[in-house]
């Protein structure tokens, strides 16, 4: 590891136990790190945007390229801008309206097809007398019961209320697998931030 | 205050203590724990190794370093696997902090397989608005992205010669710490039919769950774990090989940090035990009372 390398590595050590010290209490270092993450966050981005949106689509189109259309979506996207004005505001609208009907155009029909009829298909599998059957049919019952929790419309008691009982418990099952792999996620990136603390003092300490 | 009052209030900061002790214990004291491979990370690990010398596989490296620890080490396993069999390589970055992880890769895995920008993968980087950039490229890669991220022209690069667009790849393989995942099952998947894979961070991981069974992703690297399956089977591939690898005497992260998935899993169902137990015993008593 170079020089630059070990003070750079001790700054980002340095910083994450800043972070770690909110653990115990709110306090001036871990208040330092986190503006500084919001700070350079900021600042990445803006650049970013910048070369990606302004330069890219905006100057080089413009000004070296010569395609002069290109300035009706920046006369719509300057148009945003005026929300911050009580007396021109309005002309945000069309830039809006614009954008949404882009968007709702081009997501609508996909991912109707990809969320919805793909997922309604999935659902309505052959129950056959193997493995892969069973599991269908565990899956079907759990699916009728778990919607079946949701409809207000008739009381939960008797038959209705058992089904809407095994509906609850396969939302548990549900919310129970989320739960495990959220641990595994949040402790994954502690395990990160020690295997690198623990790398860094071997590289200072010669270990 | 009864003891179990004790069990079911206990500060939280004696619950940190504890963890941040069992986490060390496998950074003093390292072992190994066995990975077990399930069938949606060998699905991905089999489709990437059916693939021939020159075939084109395309990387979407869309997540922050807020999510590296998860999906750092699935990317390079893929990048390294795909390099290590002469794949070539298309990628880009649809979140705004993913190019700079997505670098730091990329030059790590081109460099250990001796890869060259332009002649053996290509790598698009950002731009913004990710459902679009993903429709588009469907079309035609040029579309969006006319240059790779270093500015070069696409059409002066002899890896892109004669690539169009998704249907050039043998699939798509996204590395997601977010709402891009949906857009690469919505528009790459489901609009243009393109075999895709994910990813995810363990938070997300049982959302996507779903999309397996319906076949609208032919694999899922759920977080750490996933990662660690993947690396087991990177590693037993690479000994299985005639000749030395250049990743043979790499460093497997998720391997190693399953160790420390373990301790610390352990004390977490150990403080969930205790506090249900004084939670039962906490109602009881609340029942004799009344």
């Amino acid at each position: 590891m170079t020089t630059s390398e070990l003070l750079l590595n001790g700054l980002a050590a340095f910083l994450t136990l800043c972070i770690f010290s909110f653990l115990y209490k709110d306090n001036p270092f871990y208040k330092f790190a986190e503006r500084l993450v919001a700070g350079v966050s900021a600042g990445y981005w803006t650049m970013l945007l910048y070369h990606t949106s302004f330069h890219d689509k905006v100057i080089v189109p413009i000004f070296q390229q010569g395609y002069w259309w290109y300035i009706i979506p920046t006369i719509l996207g300057i148009m945003m801008w005026t929300r911050f004005s009580k007396k021109w505001a309005w002309l945000s609208r069309i830039s809006l309206a614009f954008y949404m009907g882009i968007a709702t155009g081009t997501s609508i029909p996909v991912v109707m097809y990809a969320a919805i009829y793909k997922q309604l298909e999935g659902s309505m599998n052959q129950i056959t007398t193997d493995a892969t059957g069973i599991n269908t049919l565990l899956m079907t019952i759990g699916l009728i019961c778990a919607v079946s929790y949701f409809y207000f419309s008739k009381e939960h008691d008797g038959w209705f209320g058992g089904m809407s009982r095994v509906g609850i418990y396969t939302l548990m099952i549900g919310f129970g697998a989320g739960f495990g792999l959220t641990v595994m996620g949040r402790i994954a990136l502690l395990i990160e931030r020690i295997i690198f603390l623990r790398d860094y003092l071997l590289v200072l300490f010669g270990g | 205050m009864a003891f179990y009052d004790n069990m079911i209030d206990i500060d939280r900061r004696w619950i940190y203590l504890v963890l941040a002790l069992a986490v060390m214990i496998p950074a003093i004291i390292p072992f190994t724990v066995p990975v077990a491979v399930t069938p949606e990370v060998n699905d991905i690990f089999q489709f990437v190794d059916t693939l021939e010398a020159g075939d084109y596989m395309f990387l979407g490296i869309d997540y922050d370093p807020s999510s590296m620890a998860e999906l750092h080490p699935m990317c390079r396993a893929i990048m390294a696997h795909c390099f290590s069999k002469d794949i070539n390589l298309i990628m880009c970055s649809l979140s705004q902090n993913g190019q700079g992880m997505a670098e730091q890769i990329i030059d790590e895995i081109s460099a250990r397989y001796n890869k060259k920008s332009g002649e053996d993968y290509c790598f698009l980087g950002y731009k913004p608005y990710f459902a679009l950039v993903i429709l588009t490229m469907g079309l035609n890669f040029r579309v969006t992205y006319p240059n790779d991220v270093y500015g070069v022209s696409l059409d002066e690069m002899p890896v892109m010669d004669g690539i169009r667009n998704y249907n050039d790849c043998a699939g798509v393989i996204g590395f997601e710490s977010g709402n891009i995942a949906d857009a690469w099952i919505a528009y790459a998947n489901g609009r243009y039919d393109t075999p895709v894979a994910l990813g995810v961070t363990g938070v997300m991981a049982a959302n996507y769950y779903p999309y397996l069974q319906t076949g609208q992703l032919f694999g899922l690297m759920p977080g750490m774990k996933g990662a660690a399956e993947y690396e087991t089977l990177f590693k037993q591939r690479l000994e299985r090989l005639p000749e030395k690898d250049p990743s043979e005497d790499e460093r497997m992260v998720a391997r190693e940090s399953m160790a420390y998935q373990t301790t610390s899993h352990i004390v977490i169902l150990f403080f969930i035990i205790i506090s249900n137990i004084g939670f039962f015993l906490s109602r009881k008593h609340e029942k004799k009372i009344i």
